[in-house]
């Protein structure tokens, strides 16, 4: 597939929003959807549904199938070892919780630790605040410099005798700073430190083999990478899985009930409580085809392409300040405008068709850090050209005018 | 033009050079406005003698053009103010700014009608509502407001 006409791939560039074309740059809040995405959840619903794994009827056991292909499709597009180390969950966020939580119940105790950076999203740090509370941990967070990266040596310098875990972002959604994620497996396995990457934005972006990085745990958001809401997957490598107790208890997850205990199920069934998203994943299976179409070498080289473009155009903007100048960036910009609140450049562009996001991005904790309430952010994806780059910076212009 | 009604020259103004900005030494009553969805934050200051009259008052805080402005042409109105009229005059702004194409209240005069109608651009922009009403609410707060319990737009 072209990346040419990518666009007519995408069924909401073909509908004028507000009377304007759409110059989407809001993809590391969430991605648009490709058509055979939509299509699948609507056959999935009007031709084939079931429930999955319970009943023996046939669309029972097609329904089935189909969820399990998903699960193989995300195995070889990340390169997994084995099927079962994909666990899917309701997304990233959850993903996350499922390691803090089931972790922390059995490996942390009173003044252990847990390495953070000043990079991460909330959904990053959230989870792991509670066992502040419930088990005593300590949180520490590496540094950010100057051009919004976190090193490997301020890793290295933050790790004590005392770490337990480190759980860092594999490219940032504010600076866009790639981080050196196999390089920090390494040195933390070489202290036997297991490692969680919150890779939301790392898998719509960049290829992921995880038996090169190594890393222990894998978050990914589903809606990031052309795929539906509700959706999130959680790689682990398989050990973990079997190591650690049940996250959420339910039907599925079991093996045998009786009134004086319970045995679980063997893997994946073990962390999939409940009815789970079934559409959604058998439609996420559409959004891994639809990448390996195109190639993700394709996509993040395209995307690698367009950032430095952005990066060129806005800096000739005498008014722009850009937010993160990483050795290693992808696929977002974030910056402020003289004069003018990141709030106010969003409507205003907004106005124009073009969709960015303004605040803090659900990363506080880097905001403050650069002193500010606020900063916009426009963000890449695959269906971006550099046309609506220039547009953004026409846009730009004319929050300089109104507020002039 | 929609965006020419949202950012008039008096929210403009006002969202340039606020008035009444930065904390007073004797102020006896404050109160924190905050948005969690974009971290926005305006703190008003009262000083409120023995007859709930409004001697002095100020705000502090950062945020985009609209919270300012709003913010600022709250404290230009408010000073000088008694309960309840400071509560009249509160829940007519908070009417028109969700709902109501005018400001009713007779308390509140033909210019400063003016000023606080160019803040009703926000109606057709939801997402800016709250920024509009930041200060509002936190005066609410300093004031010792309560939400009416059969509508929670309104202060009692």
């Amino acid at each position: 597939m072209s990346l040419k006409d990518i666009k007519k791939e995408f069924p909401i560039f073909s509908n004028k929003i507000q009377n304007n074309d759409l110059v989407y740059l809001d993809s590391a809040n969430s991605s648009q959807k490709p058509q055979v995405v939509v299509d699948r959840i609507y056959d999935f619903y009007t031709k084939e549904f079931s429930n999955v794994g319970r009943s023996i009827h046939y669309l029972a056991v097609a329904a089935t199938n189909l969820y399990e292909n998903t699960r193989t499709l995300v195995q070889k597009y990340i390169n997994a070892k084995d099927k079962n180390e994909i666990v899917f969950t309701k997304g990233a966020t959850e993903a996350i919780n499922l390691v803090a939580n089931t972790f922390g119940q059995k490996y942390l105790k009173e003044g252990d630790e847990i390495l953070l950076t000043e990079l991460e999203h909330h959904s990053n740090y959230v989870p792991w605040h509670y066992l502040r509370k419930s088990k005593g941990v300590k949180i520490k967070f590496a540094e950010m410099d100057e051009n919004g990266d976190v090193t490997l040596e301020t890793i290295e310098k933050n790790i004590t005798d005392k770490t337990k875990i480190i759980a860092i972002t594999h490219l940032s959604n504010v600076t866009g700073a790639i981080l050196p994620v196999k390089e920090i497996t390494k040195l933390a396995h070489s202290k036997n430190i297991p490692v969680l990457i919150d890779g939301c934005q790392g898998a719509p972006h960049l290829k992921l083999d995880m038996q090169d990085l190594d890393c222990d745990f894998y978050a990914i958001s589903c809606h990031k990478m052309y795929g539906p809401t509700g959706l999130g997957i959680l790689y682990a490598k398989k050990k973990w899985l079997e190591e650690l107790p049940p996250y959420q208890g339910g039907g599925g997850m079991i093996r045998e009930v009786k009134k004086e205990g319970i045995t679980f199920g063997e893997l994946p069934n073990k962390y999939e409580a409940g009815t789970m998203a079934t559409a959604q994943v058998i439609a996420f299976g559409e959004s891994i085809k639809f990448i390996n179409k195109i190639g993700i070498e394709n996509i993040e080289k395209h995307e690698r392409e367009l950032t430095v473009y952005g990066e060129e155009v806005l800096r000739k903007n005498n008014s722009v300040k850009l937010i993160g100048n990483p050795k290693d960036k992808g696929s977002v910009l974030s910056f402020t405008l003289d004069g003018v609140h990141p709030h106010d450049i969003a409507t205003i562009l907004d106005e124009d068709g073009v969709a960015i996001r303004a605040g803090h991005h659900c990363c506080q904790i880097l905001h403050e850090k650069l002193g500010l309430s606020a900063t916009a952010r426009a963000s890449l994806g695959v269906y971006n050209t550099k046309e609506d780059l220039d547009q953004l910076n026409e846009s730009l212009n004319k929050c300089k005018k109104i507020f002039s | 033009m929609d965006l020419k009604e949202l950012y008039q020259e008096i929210i403009l103004d006002h969202g340039k050079n606020p008035r009444n900005l930065g904390k007073f030494e004797n102020f006896n009553k404050d109160a924190e406005g905050y948005n969690p969805l974009c971290g926005d934050k305006v703190h008003v200051y009262l000083k409120l003698n023995e007859d709930k009259e409004i001697e002095d008052i100020s705000f502090e805080g950062h945020g985009c053009a609209i919270s300012m402005a709003s913010a600022s042409i709250m404290t230009e109105l408010m000073k000088d103010k008694k309960n309840p009229e400071v509560k009249e005059i509160l829940n007519d702004f908070l009417d028109m700014i969700k709902q109501s194409p005018e400001l009713k209240s007779q308390l509140i005069k033909e210019d400063e009608k003016t000023k606080l109608m160019s803040l009703s651009g926000v109606k057709r922009y939801p997402m800016r509502v709250k920024c509009a009403t930041i200060a509002w609410h936190a005066l609410a707060s300093a004031m010792d407001y309560k939400k009416d319990e059969d509508n929670s737009e309104k202060f009692i």
